[in-house]
């Protein structure tokens, strides 16, 4: 086992030692005695059985110590939950958007990232938000995990005490691409994470910013996990050389057909659920207020060319 | 069964064929019609864990891919918990031995527990059909809002496991009223086998919990339907009141699987140690206690999931407080072992795995009941060894323990018992080797439902995949063995074991009518003097 790398994670692993601990001897004991009378009290030594109905004062003893014990168990276990309660004064916040099949992190300046990236020592807070489904934000090494719920937002934090490069799952099941929603969070000294942070922050400052070309747009938002561009439908249908082909669609459950053009796919992105092309499944996430202006037409271009 | 024209078996003044089971009202023919479909659709569960465990070999898809592997692990779910263990134990051995166990020649309402059989076989074909529509891959949990969104048959899915809540219910209302009403004389609650105080519990369980889930599941299929946004946020429904709802029973649920093996080995122990079982009372009443705080622990399911604070705390409390009454039936167990004269019959070597791995499930169980442990375990593949040693290792090998011990009585045929030592040691080696590593995969935060994985946890998914094969090497070896001892084996005795409880004192197997007079009770269910 890899030891924790935040201060939470190191109240869990302590309360996983002592508890672990008591458990494997509470289990050397119990398989221990029982395999000794099995081996001691077996029928072809021939011993008459004694019939014993019980014991009081053996049952009330193997009733309370249990007890007690198990008390010290939730004692240690609360403790290192209790820490999670407050969140420290000053911490970084950071948004992160679970969305099926991919997670997104907005930092305080705008800068958005496919990768959870903070500082090293100092405390950070996730809120936590969900655009369709129940998702869970998981880092083993941090000991972290919340559930993202959509429309109820639920806040996260740590502090990572060694750089380095650790996996982020998703933990809560969330359909085909479950799998798949992977990343990773990244611990930079601080200085290095200061620059990272900047680097958006000036070209957003930078008049009249170059919009990030489709195909990149097109992994980053998660679109790949869904649509493919080879031909071969996955959850949704494929959309290579799809621009200016007639679909049937279902649009509020009568079925119709359109011609895809740049109107249709502009809604398809921003309300997928007006137009639902027929024989895919109504679930994707709807990207009003995720895709900028800019991105809507680089995506649009980008599907344009897919032939 | 071999012996036609013996006992409840016979064909003698009525006549025979498949209508004179199926419409049976004989709670023993129930028992048998109960054996045949639980094992049949258990056999089907395990091939789906098998398939499941075989795609992740490799990386990427290799014998399936992530949809319908998602269709797999949900249906293996569904069969396994719906279909098998939780009827498993109570309406197969519950029907065949509650009454015969308490001087009864029937259960209460012959009828109605006919119709319990009918409905289980409704919600089993139900749930069987949706694997050739489209079956369901929202895992047996059916969370929301996923199981709204999904295209897949969930409403159906869903209705199935509703009416085998109807067929859990109805079973539970025979056999509280059973107990309660027609317990032969001298047959006091103080004597009743713990077999019977263990099903007695589970009852109420399934009386008072189940009917949550049939509410839980009309709205998921209410809300499929009609859009109502009970559930759904993006209506203004809220996911996390479905957990709530969907844990309230299925939380409860766990110990309607794990009560009744329970009580299986508080029957075996005592027979093949020779003596009166340690501390009687404080089984029969931890049975009881295990079905009320039980009912009170259902949010540790959702620590992650955004509950409040207070919540999470109690419901940790109350989760370490249920440890308690299980940890009282193992050290009874383990001290009714203490000055026997131990016979290792096969059951009683299926009941020590039982020890064994209903052991390992309850003290992980604490591991994860400890609040800040949990934030990390939590739907990773520790959850899954720890269900699976509670449900498999524990019901599972309890009921295991039962077949071997009642299976001469119900055939009136013994099994080849050298075969069945093998196949209980192929199966115990085969069951940790397959879930042992899952629980230090957990550890290493390998999350649950993953078609795929990361390299890191490449080593243990391979033991623990051979160790698949292994167990289902174990299985065949078993189930080859009984079906042929109760078809060819040698007559069993009245009463192989030496038992004192009363449905060892009839023939094997039992005539038509269990008793021609209801006998007349004396002395209580472990008391071996005279037997020895």
């Amino acid at each position: 086992m890899r030891w924790a790398v935040t201060g939470l994670g190191h109240g869990t692993d302590n309360a996983f030692l002592v508890i672990a601990g008591v458990c494997l001897i509470l289990f050397l004991l119990i398989i221990g005695l029982m395999s000794y009378f099995v081996f001691r009290y077996r029928r072809s030594k021939g011993v008459e059985p004694e019939d014993i109905h019980g014991n009081a004062l053996l049952e009330t003893a193997w009733t309370i110590l249990p007890v007690l014990i198990v008390l010290y168990m939730f004692y240690y276990g609360w403790l290192g939950y209790d820490a999670r309660r407050k969140v420290p004064e000053g911490a970084l916040t950071i948004k992160a958007n679970g969305q099926m099949w991919a997670w997104s992190f907005e930092y305080e300046n705008g800068k958005p990232s496919d990768r959870l990236v903070v500082p090293e020592g100092r405390p950070v807070k996730v809120t936590l938000n969900s655009r369709d489904l129940i998702h869970s934000l998981y880092v083993p090494a941090f000991r972290v995990k919340q559930d993202a719920v959509p429309g109820l937002e639920r806040t996260v934090w740590f502090t990572a005490d060694e750089t380095g490069e650790y996996d982020l799952f998703c933990t809560e099941y969330c359909g085909t691409g479950h799998s798949q929603m992977i990343s990773k969070a990244i611990v930079m000294k601080e200085s290095e994470f200061t620059a990272w942070l900047a680097g958006t922050a000036e070209a957003k400052a930078a008049p009249a910013p170059a919009a990030p070309a489709g195909a990149e747009l097109f992994k980053s938002k998660g679109c790949a996990v869904c649509h493919t561009v080879d031909g071969k439908p996955l959850v949704g249908p494929t959309l290579k050389g799809i621009f200016g082909k007639k679909v049937r669609v279902s649009t509020a459950g009568k079925e119709r057909e359109v011609t895809i053009d740049e109107d249709y796919i502009r809604r398809s992105e921003l309300e997928p659920a007006t137009d639902v092309v027929v024989g895919f499944p109504p679930i994707m996430p709807p990207q009003k207020g995720v895709l900028k202006e800019e991105e809507i037409k680089a995506l649009i271009e980008y599907i344009k060319g897919l032939k | 069964m071999a012996n036609e024209g013996a006992g409840y078996l016979g064909t003698e003044g009525r006549p025979g064929g498949i209508s004179s089971w199926i419409f049976s009202t004989d709670h023993k023919r129930i028992g048998i019609l109960y054996l045949v479909s639980i094992l049949s659709f258990f056999v089907v569960g395990v091939s789906l864990g098998f398939l499941m465990r075989l795609e992740l070999i490799s990386h990427g898809p290799t014998i399936m891919e992530a949809s319908t592997y998602n269709s797999v692990f949900t249906l293996h779910g569904v069969v396994m918990l719906f279909l098998f263990i939780i009827p498993a134990a109570p309406s197969i051995f519950g029907n065949f031995f509650l009454p015969i166990m308490i001087g009864a020649n029937d259960v209460s309402f012959p009828r109605l527990n006919l119709l319990s059989w009918w409905f289980y076989m409704a919600g089993a074909a139900l749930a069987l059909a949706t694997l050739a529509l489209g079956p369901a891959d929202t895992g047996w949990t059916f969370y929301a809002p996923y199981s709204l969104r999904t295209g897949t048959y969930v409403s159906l899915a869903v209705f199935a496991v509703f009416v085998l809540g109807l067929s859990s219910i109805l079973t539970g209302i025979n056999f509280v009223t059973t107990v309660h009403r027609l317990r032969a004389p001298g047959m006091g609650f103080w004597r009743l086998p713990l077999f019977v105080w263990a099903v007695y519990a589970t009852a109420w369980i399934q009386i008072v919990a189940t009917p949550i889930l049939g509410v839980n599941l009309l709205l998921v299929i209410a809300e499929r339907v009609f859009g109502i946004g009970v559930f759904d946020p993006a209506k203004g429904g809220d996911p996390i009141l479905y957990q709530h709802l969907f844990w309230i029973y299925s939380h409860p649920a766990v110990y309607i699987m794990i009560i009744p093996g329970m009580g299986i080995i508080s029957e075996i122990i005592p027979v093949f140690a020779r003596k009166v079982i340690f501390g009687y009372r404080a089984i029969a009443y931890s049975s009881l206690g295990i079905a009320g705080v039980g009912s009170l622990v259902w949010g540790h399911h959702m620590f992650v999931s955004g509950s409040s604070y207070t919540a999470g705390v109690i419901f940790s409390f109350f989760t370490f407080l249920v440890a308690i009454p299980s940890a009282i039936k193992v050290f009874n167990w383990v001290g009714t072992l203490y000055k026997g004269s131990i016979v290792l019959g096969t059951p009683f070597l299926f009941a020590l795995a039982f020890i064994f791995l209903f052991s390992i499930g309850g003290l992980t169980g604490l591991i994860l009941g400890a609040l800040s442990i949990n934030v990390h375990l939590h739907d990773t593949y520790f959850v899954v060894s720890h269900f699976h040693y509670i449900k498999f290792g524990g019901a599972g090998f309890a009921f295991f323990a039962g077949l071997h011990y009642w299976l001469p009585k119900m055939t009136g045929r013994m099994y080849n018992t050298k075969v069945a030592n093998w196949s209980c040691l192929v199966l115990f080696i085969g069951f940790n080797l397959l879930f042992f590593p899952m629980l230090i995969l957990g550890i290493e935060g390998m999350p649950r439902r993953y078609f795929d994985y990361l390299p890191q946890y490449s080593t243990l998914q391979i033991v623990s995949i051979v160790g698949s094969w292994v167990l289902v090497t174990g299985l065949i070896m078993m189930f080859v063995n009984l079906i042929r001892g109760a078809f060819r084996g040698p007559r069993a005795p009245f009463n192989p074991w030496g038992s004192a409880t009363l449905e060892w004192q009839i023939p094997s197997p039992p005539q038509r009518e269990n008793f021609e007079k209801i006998p007349e009770v004396t002395k209580g269910p472990y008391d071996f003097r005279g037997l020895r």
